[in-house]
């Protein structure tokens, strides 16, 4: 698997999902904060948040007895810079050469 | 939509394909920050105590302020922060960068920045916040290929 394939499938549980976005409006939050807020079991939350720190996107920092959770966001950020700017910019030169056809044509 | 106020610490991570003196180079030097950290040059001697400077290229405005505090080239970089481009930001306490590089198998360097001592400063951390991984993708993008991100 490469890191992209750990970011996509991180991504495609909405459990996980939920988890980035619960650190995303507060972050640095230990699993008791994290699991109170999801009907799941505390394994189940600790097993979706290994799969999120695999894909580095959940990174931990221990803090006295504490092991907080923090977003990470850049492998979101290398994957808006590798895939969706390529594409964006394919879609842009489509219709660049749309219009000088077009204007060709006329 | 909440927004990252009063929020302490910030942890971004990521791997490099390169080796960690690389990754020390393109932090400490400002041939490289020039082309990937808004084009700002980075002024330090890096012995703690020194003065930490971003420097904008084209105007040498100073744009963030800071001191060393520990430089253990090329493991560790830890200097305090604060963010001049703004009268808001300019006006709160430093806050702290973390650069920890760790050599991994194959080749290749995991960094990690961490932004943190920012409870006083939530001007800051709304500010550094959306900036971090675009700067470190640059860094990435930059000690991979050669070449900087294109900007879009």
């Amino acid at each position: 698997m490469t890191d992209d394939d750990r970011v996509f499938r991180a991504l495609s549980d909405p459990t996980r999902r939920h988890l980035l976005d619960q650190l995303f409006e507060r972050d640095g939050r230990t699993l008791t904060e994290l699991e109170s807020e999801l009907e799941m079991s505390r394994f189940g939350v600790m097993k979706h948040l290994r799969v999120l720190e695999e894909a580095g996107l959940v990174v931990t920092r221990r803090s006295g007895r504490e092991k907080l959770h923090y977003l990470n966001p850049v492998p979101i950020r290398l994957i808006h810079d590798r895939w969706i700017d390529k594409y964006r910019e394919r879609q842009v030169s489509a219709l660049a050469d749309l219009k000088s056809e077009l204007e060709e044509t006329a | 939509m909440t927004t990252m106020t009063e929020q302490g610490t910030q942890v971004y991570s990521l791997f490099i394909r390169a080796t960690p003196e690389q990754v020390w180079d393109g932090i400490t030097k400002p041939e490289f920050t020039t082309k990937y950290f808004h084009g700002t040059k980075i002024e330090s001697t890096f012995e703690p105590g020194a003065p930490y400077l971003s420097v904008a290229g084209d105007s040498n405005d100073t744009l963030v302020d800071g001191e060393i505090i520990e430089s253990d080239p090329p493991r560790l970089l830890r200097h305090t922060w604060r963010a001049l481009y703004d009268e808001a930001t300019a006006a709160e306490p430093h806050s702290r960068v973390t650069w920890e590089i760790e050599p991994q198998d194959g080749g290749v360097t995991k960094l990690t920045v961490t932004h943190d001592q920012l409870e006083a400063a939530p001007k800051t951390a709304v500010s550094v916040a959306g900036g971090w991984s675009y700067v470190l993708s640059g860094l990435k993008t930059l000690l991979e290929t050669g070449e900087p991100l294109e900007s879009t």
